[in-house]
Formats: structure tokens, sequence, C-alpha cells
């Protein structure tokens, strides 16, 4: 398979960079729900909100990597079968998805750094607080990502429901083209 | 010269000690905070955690010839929580402990006060905390009064209570050395 994105179909790196970006949304997101119920005595009570936060800087490290290489080597165009109102519904829900997933990993990013302290990645090196101080950061943060992180897992659940409706429904490319199949 | 110096003083100190029969009500100074409300819980057993709330308000009335007579009301934001550690503050401020959200604000109002000793007091209230009414004591002492440089004039106290985490509905159980925290208010209030 090709390295870079052709007109007619997705290369092998928009199509790791795609699937990693969504099994690592929806590992966060249930480490995320079950890390803040733990008991204080759990063992995973110090390594499990570490593991998350890592995990979700390395995913912004993956986002950029991948908005740099829409840039690079663009996307294949929508297919032609699609109607206008598909093709407004796909362009905003990607556009949003883009959007959300920096929103959630920002507003993350402000909880843990609100009081000036960086964040350790995989105790290899540590990633600095730029922003701390707002008035009630880590609570507003908190809130925010909260309701942000059901947001973004929900649009991508919509997301994922479009996609098996063009395979099944439809009966286009959509799915394969993005599974590495061009037709 | 010297016999004059004392005659003077020794009617200050009359006319002094004539002001003070009255008790009088004291704000706590809080635009210069000289005031603090710290608490204290053990963490595991093995160290002490020590955090303070940042914004409360409150008076005293105080004289030191009838300490029963006197009073104490503070109302604290306690949302202010700080332990210095944001992601700690924000699990403070939660559901899991002070409800924030929900109960904005914890007071306290004492209801009486019995002198225990030379500058030590035994002041019983109801503490509000986590919406939970009921009475405490609070081990106060006097620390000092006076004229302060500037025209105005101080008394300051500082006092203790211990309080089970579980009867003010405090849900999460931070293991079996940390059931209890101290609460020590030490306040300054500015003679109004
Ligand atoms: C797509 C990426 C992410 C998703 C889906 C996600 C999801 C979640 C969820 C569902 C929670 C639980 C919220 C709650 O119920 O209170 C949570 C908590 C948290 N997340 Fe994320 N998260 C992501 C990325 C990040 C990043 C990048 C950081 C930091 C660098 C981060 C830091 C935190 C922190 C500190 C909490 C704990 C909040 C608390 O103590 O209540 N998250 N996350």
């Amino acid at each position: 398979m090709q390295w870079h994105n052709s007109p007619a179909r997705y290369g092998l790196v928009s199509i790791l960079l795609h699937w990693g970006v969504a099994l690592t949304v929806f590992g966060l997101f249930g480490l995320g729900l079950w890390m803040v119920g733990l008991d204080y005595y759990s063992s995973w009570y110090r390594s499990a909100p570490a593991l998350h936060k890592a995990i979700g800087l390395c995913l912004f490290a993956a986002m950029l990597l991948r908005l740099v290489w829409r840039f690079l080597s663009p996307p294949p165009p929508l297919l032609d079968s699609y109607g206008p109102l598909t093709r407004l519904g796909a362009r905003l829900g990607h556009g949003l998805l883009y959007l959300g997933l920096f929103a959630v990993i920002i507003s993350g990013y402000l909880i843990s750094t609100a009081d000036g302290r960086g964040i350790e990645v995989f105790g290899l090196f540590e990633v600095p607080a730029l922003v701390s101080g707002l008035p009630n950061q880590e609570d507003v943060a908190g809130l925010v990502h909260e309701y942000l992180a059901w947001g973004l897992v929900s649009l991508s659940v919509l997301h994922a429901l479009a996609a098996l409706k063009h395979h099944f429904i439809d009966r286009d490319v959509t799915l394969k083209r993005m599974l590495g199949c061009s037709r | 010269m010297l016999k004059k110096t004392l005659a003077t003083l020794a009617l200050a100190g009359s006319l002094l000690g004539a002001g003070q029969t009255l008790a009088a009500d004291y704000v706590i100074d809080k635009e210069g905070q000289h005031a603090f409300i710290n608490f204290k819980i053990s963490h595991l057993g093995y160290s002490w955690l020590y955090g303070t709330f940042k914004d409360f308000d409150g008076s005293f009335s105080f004289d030191a010839a009838k300490p029963e007579e006197s009073k104490v009301k503070v109302t604290v934001n306690t949302a202010s929580v700080d332990s210095n550690h944001a992601e700690r503050d924000k699990h403070l401020r939660s559901a899991d402990f002070l409800n924030v959200g929900k109960h904005p604000t914890a007071t306290f109002e004492s209801t009486a006060v019995k002198s225990t000793g030379e500058g030590t007091a035994e002041i019983t209230g109801n503490l509000t905390l986590n919406g939970v009414t009921k009475p405490v004591v609070i081990a106060a002492k006097f620390i000092g009064e006076g004229q302060d440089p500037w025209g105005g004039y101080r008394a300051g106290f500082e006092g203790s209570t211990k309080l089970r985490l579980k009867d003010f509905d405090i849900q999460k159980d931070l293991g079996p050395a940390s059931q209890e925290v101290e609460l020590i208010l030490s306040v300054e209030g500015v003679r109004q």
C-alpha cells in the first residue's frame, strides 16, 4: 500500500493515524470515566491519571501530525455519489471532530497545569505549564473537559454510524477506502 | 519627673481598663488578611497535609473581663479551598468532599463560651459544613490585644477543633488514619 493519499484512496499514514486516534479517543474516554471513580487505596489511583494524561499528550502530537499530513498529502475528495446534504454533513462533522479533539485535549491539559505544574509523559520528559492561574482554572477546565469528552465521543459514534450507513445502505466505498481498499 | 510619668501611665492604664469593660465588636481583618482558616489531615498516617480557605469573613465581640459574653460568627466560601495542588483542590471541591456547587458556604456561629483558664476558652457553636449542621467545640486561646500602629485597636485568637469527615457527610474514604480533620482558626479582629 502507498504511504501517501491519492485522489482514489487513503494512504497508510492517514489510515494508521485515523484508526490510532479513534482507538485512543475511546480508550481515553473509558480510562477517564474509570479513573475518577477509583478508590484512594486502589493501586491504579496514581498511575491511571498519569497514563490518561501521557497518552492524551501523545494524541495531541498525533493530531498535529495529522493536520500537517493533511496539508502535505490531501485526502481523496468526497465521493461523487454524495448528495448536497451528505457533503455538508460530512464536512461539518469532520470539522467538528477535529475541533472537539483539540478542545478536549487542551481543556484536559489546562486542568493539570492550573497551578503551574508540568505534565510528566511516561517518565521520559515533562510538558511545561504554559497557562496557569486563570480564575478557577482547574474547575472550569474540568467541566469543559467532562462535557466536551461526552460530546466528542457521541459525535464519534455518530461518525461511525454514518460510515456504516455508507457501507451497508448506500453500498459505496466510503468505509472501505479508510480500510485501504479503493473499490 | 519619674513620678509624673508613672502617674500618667497609671491614668492611661485605668482609662484603657475602663474601656475594656464594655464588650467590643470586632471585624475579622480580611482587608489585611491577618486571619487564616487552615486545616490539617493525616496522609496515610505518614505525614500531615495542610490546606487553607482563602475566602471567609466574620466578626466577634470580646471583652477580656467577661470572656463568657463573647460571640463569634464566621462564614467561609468553601470553593476557596486551597491545598497548593490544582488537581487535588478540584477534587476537594467535588461531591467526593466539600460539594461546593451545592454547598458554597460553611458557617460557624457560637452559642456559648466557657473560660477554661488564663486566656483560654471553649467556644461551643454550630458548624454548618457540606449542608450538615452539628455542634462543635473550639478550644480557643487569646493571643493578644492592643493599639495597632495605625490608629486602630486589634485583638487576636487562635482556636482548633477536630471533625470526623463522616459526621459532615463527606463520602470519600481516605483510609483509617484520615477519618478526622483538624480545623485551625487564627484570626485577628479590628475593633469597630
Ligand atoms: C480525546 C482525548 C481525551 C478524552 C476522550 C478524555 C476523556 C476524559 C474523561 C471522560 C474524563 C472523566 C471526566 C469526569 O467524569 O470527571 C477525563 C478526566 C480527566 N482528563 Fe481527560 N480525556 C482526554 C484527554 C486528556 C488530556 C490530553 C489530558 C491532560 C493532558 C487529560 C486530563 C484529564 C484529567 C486531569 C482528568 C481528571 C479530571 C478530574 O480529576 O476530575 N485528558 N478525561
